[in-house]
């Protein structure tokens, strides 16, 4: 009973391309998966707009959204209806085909990082042996839509944006592969599916999951750091640092396209999400043994709404950083810590079972953080900006 | 052939000789990016897998942004008046020339050595390449490693005389 | 330590998730169609014409010296002169505005026309519902829409109104003090009433 339950959709997707004829089965099974991707994470996508305002407006002590629907439910789908009914307005000085294709190839590299995503036991698109690559390698070409929608917009503000956007993605994503090559590391596979099997085994109930491990807690710290600056999320979001660049690089596009990048940065937030519940936080495996009964896509699409909170939680937190601040952080903290990371991670695997590697590992990691945190904190000069050429 | 790969292909050259032949710059690194992005998928076509995300990582992700950069920086992305070709065309265009016959001749000849197994095409995983990487080819890799090193510290120090020079 | 202060950030902001359901209090916004927060005193929004007596036209104090339509910074005042006149608050022969609009679209709510007149003729208002479905006409309010009561601006701005009153009354007190004293003088009037007229002016 629960094995077909958590089976349900793959079982479905049997029965649906079943109806149809031999030749077609293949190409039918992919099309199927592909729609239900380009169908559930847009839908996912509206929930998540509406519980960021609504989880904003209550750490600002407001109410939020409240007027469409009950609670304001309807909200998204009111949003939909204006943004898909606004003038499309392209400025008249903008390079009109390279304006079009830059919210397109967004949102379109973007679905592509879903393929590889495990959702839960045997459900994930495409099991390649490289997908963790893959998963990178299209995530790295987002950089150069964005590039692309802030030069052909012909505005100052959205050049400025584009450039602080992408200067940030290539600063962050050193880090943020730095801290999943640890995993595959002890992996020993770039398989997404096989990295979730590989968490999937329990000790006393308690899963193997990679963050229960000082480097997995250290790489997992280091990734969620990236991840949020790849997503262009509060604190990093400079590039459209709404008090300076009015909206940065997608400040000309008015509409659906707007909505398209709306669209596609909340996509780049569950895509990376997810990434980061594959390699640190077990997958779609269940956080107790005796749990296990419950479907796996449950705990998948749990862990990812999840850590969709936290980034909404820390979004409400934190203020904007400054552009040096920004890069000093990730090539002078991030990335050594990352790099430390690996060499721990290697310790980890031949110091061999046992309480040993524990207490070397963690006090490694521990000594690097404090020394390295003191450090920076020293440096920290709190006073009016001094500024190189102005002066 | 099949019909896929003359698609590809043509979308390659295209992209390629967009990035010649267009007069904006920004429009040539784009049309790069689409040859670089036709690249990955032969490779993909072949099952090398992590060649061709490689190439979408790299090129992509990297050296099309950081071409990108460059011309913006260097304001590059204004056109010149007096058209976009250099005066020294000629000797230009006897350089690739002499470019592409070599290795267009190393291709040729390296072409009757290999074995001709169609059928037999050997899965290469990940894992194979990393261990041949840190096997065979570890020598290789250092070597590039300590060339990439040096680069970044001429880079580093580049951008530091300026530092020296203002104070 | 590195990363206390963020901690402490997330505990806080925590803290008022929590609190915003439990607490009413804590909530600082209000529903506003349904609730509205109670007038504040000082609330400024957009200009209005003051006028005295029962009608508004007989009674505007504006008498069309166009001194807040030169001094508006967003040029959103455009009035235009009477050709006749006809006595003001104090009974003197005034022009009046034939055309007093002002565009609710370009107004900033800066206060400056208020401070510029000479004659308290225009106050802000509190009014914000200004919204219209008419782009054109509907945001351009002519005299008749903007010329608003003496009471209405005593029973919005309380102490500024009186403050107002009493200023106004004591300039009609002195200027009819000094008709007064044209009329007892007659004849060597020429050389004394100049002396006299001087005070009143550098008061005022």
């Amino acid at each position: 009973m629960f094995a077909t339950l958590d089976q349900i959709f793959v079982l479905f997707k049997q029965w649906l391309v079943g109806l149809l004829p031999a030749g077609l089965q293949p190409v039918a099974g992919v099309l199927l998966c592909v729609v239900v991707i380009i169908g559930l994470f847009p839908g996912l996508f509206a929930l998540t707009v509406l519980l960021e305002r609504k989880g904003l407006a209550r750490i600002q002590n407001r109410i939020g959204p409240n007027r469409a629907g009950p609670f304001g439910l309807l909200q998204p789908i009111a949003d939909a209806i204006k943004s898909l009914t606004k003038e499309d307005i392209v400025p008249l000085s903008a390079d009109g085909t390279v304006h079009f294709l830059a919210p397109l190839v967004l949102v379109v590299a973007v679905f592509m990082g879903f393929a590889v995503l495990p959702m839960g036991r045997n459900m994930v698109l495409v099991d390649m042996d490289a997908s963790l690559l893959f998963f990178f390698a299209v995530g790295a070409s987002t950089e150069l839509s964005v590039f692309m929608a802030g030069w052909s917009s012909r505005n100052k503000y959205s050049l400025l944006g584009a450039m602080r956007a992408v200067a940030q993605m290539i600063s962050y994503e050193v880090p943020l592969l730095m801290s999943s090559v640890a995993v595959v590391m002890m992996t020993g596979s770039l398989s997404l599916v096989k990295i979730v099997e590989a968490q999937n085994h329990y000790t006393w109930g308690l899963p193997h999951w990679y963050i229960f491990t000082p480097w997995g807690f250290a790489g997992f710290v280091m990734f969620a750091i990236a991840a949020t600056a790849e997503t262009n999320r509060s604190p990093f979001d400079l590039p459209e640092g709404e008090s300076e660049l009015v909206a940065g690089y997608f400040t000309e596009y008015s509409g659906f396209k707007f909505a398209l990048f709306f669209l596609g940065e909340y996509l780049g937030m569950f895509s990376i999400s997810g990434l980061g519940t594959t390699l640190f936080l077990g997958g779609w495996s269940a956080p107790f043994a005796f749990l296990g009964w419950v479907p796996s896509w449950i705990w998948f699409f749990g862990k990812l709404m999840l850590s969709i909170c936290v980034f909404i939680w820390v979004r409400g937190t934190l203020p904007r950083l400054r552009q040096d601040q920004l890069m000093n952080f990730a090539w002078k903290f991030v990335l050594p810590m990352t790099l430390l990371n690996l060499f721990v991670a290697g310790l980890w695997r031949f110091l061999g079972d046992g309480w040993q590697r524990w207490v070397v590992c963690s006090a490694i990691l521990v000594l690097a953080y404090v020394i390295v945190g003191r450090v920076e904190m020293r440096r920290q000069h709190v006073g009016p900006r001094s500024y190189r050429y102005a002066e | 052939m099949n019909i896929p790969f003359y698609l590809i292909a043509a979308l390659t050259v295209l992209g390629g000789s967009a990035a010649v032949l267009l007069k904006n710059t920004v429009h040539c690194a784009l049309a790069l990016t689409i040859a670089f992005a036709g690249l990955a998928v032969l490779f993909l076509q072949l099952d090398a897998q992590f060649a061709g995300f490689a190439q979408i990582l790299v090129y992509i992700g990297a050296v099309a942004i950081l071409v990108v950069f460059a011309i913006l920086l260097t304001r590059g992305s204004e056109t010149p008046k007096d058209g976009v070709f250099s005066h020294t065309w000629l000797a230009g265009l006897a350089v690739a020339a002499a470019v592409f016959s070599v290795l267009g001749w190393a291709v040729l000849q390296s072409v009757p050595g290999l074995p001709y197994t169609p059928a037999a095409a050997p899965i290469v995983t990940v894992n194979d390449i990393g261990k041949a990487l840190m096997g065979r080819y570890v020598l290789p890799l250092e070597i590039v490693a300590v060339l990439l090193t040096a680069a970044l510290i001429g880079a580093v120090i580049v951008a530091m005389h300026e530092k020296e020079g203002t104070k | 330590m590195l990363g206390e202060g963020i901690l402490k950030g997330l505990a806080e902001t925590a803290k008022n998730f929590a609190g915003s359901f439990v607490s009413a209090e804590r909530l600082t916004t209000v529903e506003y169609p349904e609730q509205r927060i109670a007038p504040i005193e000082a609330t400024r929004v957009f200009p209005f014409l003051v006028y005295d007596g029962p009608e508004w036209e007989a009674g505007l104090r504006c008498v069309a010296c166009q001194i807040c339509e030169k001094e508006c910074p967003p040029k959103c005042i455009y009035i235009e002169k009477s050709k006749d006149k006809k006595p003001d608050a104090v009974g003197k022969q005034q022009f009046y505005p034939a055309k007093f609009d002002i565009d609710v679209s370009v107004c900033m709510s800066c206060q400056i026309c208020v401070e510029v007149c000479p004659f308290e003729a225009i106050k802000m208002d509190t009014e914000f519902e200004l919204s219209t479905d008419d782009r054109f006409g509907g945001l351009l309010h002519d005299r008749k829409q903007l010329a608003k009561s003496n009471e209405y601006y005593h029973h919005i701005h309380p102490t500024e109104a009186a403050e107002v009153d009493a200023r106004l009354a004591e300039e009609k007190a002195k200027a009819e003090a000094k008709a007064k004293a044209a009329a007892a003088a007659p004849k060597p009037a020429v050389p004394a009433a100049k002396p006299a007229a001087k005070p009143v002016e550098g008061e005022a």
